[in-house]
C-alpha cells in the first residue's frame, strides 16, 4: 500500500537523514530533477550510503532516476540495483518502446550483480503529453510496471497550459491516467501539491484524486504525508458500511438468498468488491479493530 | 587508486562535509568539525575506511564537518577521490 510516497531530494543528507520519521509508506529517493547536473555522481554514492546504513525500514524504496534520453541513466540503474529497491521511477516516460528499453537496462543490471530476475518494478512518471496519450501502452508494457505516475507539473508545462491550484488543467490527465491503470490491472498515483503551507488546498486536492481512483499520491513536504495518508485510509464510516455489506451478503448466502439489500438499497457486486477492497485496506493499515491476517 | 587531481564533495550545509582531497606522498587527514572532541576518531576512522575501499595510499583529505552522519561523511569521501580520479560512480 502506498497512500504516500515522499520525496527525497538525492543529494540532501539533512532530508536523507530522517526521511523513515514521517509515515510515509514509500520514500522516492530523487536522483532527477531535485539535483543538479555537476552533483548526479554525488547522489548516487550518498543515497546508495544512506539506504546501506539506515535501511529505511518501514518504508517502501523507489528511486526516480533520470531520464532515458539523459547521459546518466545508465549509471544510475547500476549504482542503485545493488539495493534492490522495490521500483525505479523512469522520468518522462513517452512511450511503451522507452519502457521496454529500461526494462532491459535493469535486467541487465540485475544479472550483473546476481539479484533475482524481474524482482525490480516500475513506476513510469507520466509527464508530457506523449505520455499521457500512451498511458495504457506503458500501463501495460512490460511485467516490470506495477504502476503509473502523473506529475502535473512538466505536463502542463509541455501543455502549454496555465497551472492552477484547482488542478482543471489536470483533470482529462487525471482521469486517462487512472483508466489506464485500472484497465492494465494495476496502481495509479497522483501528482503532488506543490503549495506546502496550504493544508486545506492539499486535502481537497488529495480527497478529489481519491474519489478519482488514485490509489495514493506523492509529497514533496514531509508536512503533507500525515494528511494524505487519511484521505487515502478507509474512514471508520467505510469500515462499518463494509462491515455491514459483508455481514448482509453472509445472512444472504446463509439463507439461500439471491439477492440482498442493506438499508433499503440492493447489495451487487461492485458494492460488494468495494467492501472487500476498503476490509483488506483497513487489515492491512490496522484500522478498525480489523487484525491483519 | 592513483589520486593525479583537486577535487571537492559535499557541502557546508547543516549535517553535510565538505571534503577536499589533493594528490600526496602519503595519506593524510585533516578534520574541522563542530563535534571534533565527541566524533573526532570515529570520523577518521570512516575517512581511513573508504580510502582503503578505494585502495588509496596517497592523498591529503581535508574535511569540514557540518554534522554528518557516517554514511554521509563515507559518501562524500569516496565522491572526492573518484573525482579526483576523473572517475564517477
Amino acid at each position: 500500500m502506498r497512500r504516500t510516497m515522499l520525496f527525497v531530494p538525492g543529494n540532501s543528507p539533512a532530508m536523507l537523514l530522517n526521511a523513515d520519521i514521517h509515515g510515509a509508506d514509500a520514500l522516492i529517493f530523487d536522483l532527477e530533477d531535485a539535483v543538479t547536473p555537476a552533483e548526479k555522481d554525488a547522489a548516487r554514492v550518498l543515497v546508495r550510503k544512506a539506504v546501506q546504513a539506515l535501511g529505511y525500514s518501514g518504508c517502501e524504496i523507489i528511486i526516480r532516476i533520470n531520464p532515458l534520453d539523459s547521459a546518466y541513466i545508465k549509471q544510475d540503474i547500476d549504482a542503485m540495483v545493488p539495493l534492490r529497491p522495490a521500483l525505479f521511477m523512469p522520468t518522462k516516460v513517452a512511450s511503451a518502446e522507452e519502457v521496454k528499453q529500461i526494462s532491459a537496462m535493469v535486467a541487465a543490471a540485475e544479472i550483473a550483480y546476481g539479484i533475482a530476475s524481474g524482482s525490480i518494478g516500475l513506476i513510469p512518471l507520466l509527464e508530457t503529453a506523449a505520455g499521457i496519450e500512451h498511458a495504457y501502452e506503458i500501463a501495460r508494457s512490460d511485467p516490470r510496471v506495477k504502476a503509473i505516475f502523473l506529475g502535473a507539473e512538466d505536463l502542463t508545462s509541455d501543455l502549454q497550459a496555465i497551472r492552477s491550484k484547482q488542478g482543471d488543467e489536470i483533470l482529462y490527465a487525471r482521469g486517462r491516467v487512472v483508466i489506464a491503470a485500472r484497465a492494465a490491472g494495476i496502481d495509479a498515483y497522483d501528482t503532488p501539491f506543490t503549495d506546502v503551507n496550504d493544508e486545506e488546498g492539499l486535502e481537497k486536492d488529495a480527497r478529489f484524486a481519491r474519489s478519482l481512483g488514485f490509489s495514493g499520491k506523492a509529497v514533496i513536504s514531509p508536512r503533507h504525508v500525515t494528511a494524505v495518508n487519511v484521505v487515502f485510509s478507509p474512514s471508520q464510516i467505510e469500515i462499518e458500511y463494509a462491515r455491514q455489506v459483508m455481514a448482509a451478503i453472509e445472512e444472504g448466502e446463509r439463507l439461500g438468498k439471491g439477492a440482498v439489500s442493506l438499508n433499503g438499497k440492493m447489495v451487487d457486486k461492485p458494492i460488494v468488491d468495494r467492501a472487500r477492497r476498503v476490509l483488506d485496506a483497513a487489515r492491512a493499515l490496522g484500522l478498525g479493530g480489523i487484525e491483519d491476517a | 587508486m592513483k589520486i593525479t587531481a583537486n577535487a571537492i564533495a559535499g557541502s557546508l550545509e547543516s549535517n553535510d562535509v565538505l571534503v577536499r582531497v589533493s594528490p600526496a606522498e602519503g595519506l593524510s587527514v585533516e578534520i574541522e568539525s563542530i563535534v571534533l572532541q565527541q566524533f573526532g576518531r570515529q570520523i577518521r576512522q570512516a575517512v581511513l575506511e573508504t580510502a582503503q575501499a578505494l585502495q588509496v595510499e596517497d592523498a591529503a583529505i581535508f574535511l569540514q564537518d557540518k554534522g554528518a552522519i557516517e554514511c554521509t561523511i563515507k559518501a562524500r569521501v569516496e565522491t572526492a577521490l573518484l573525482r579526483a580520479k576523473g572517475e564517477t560512480a
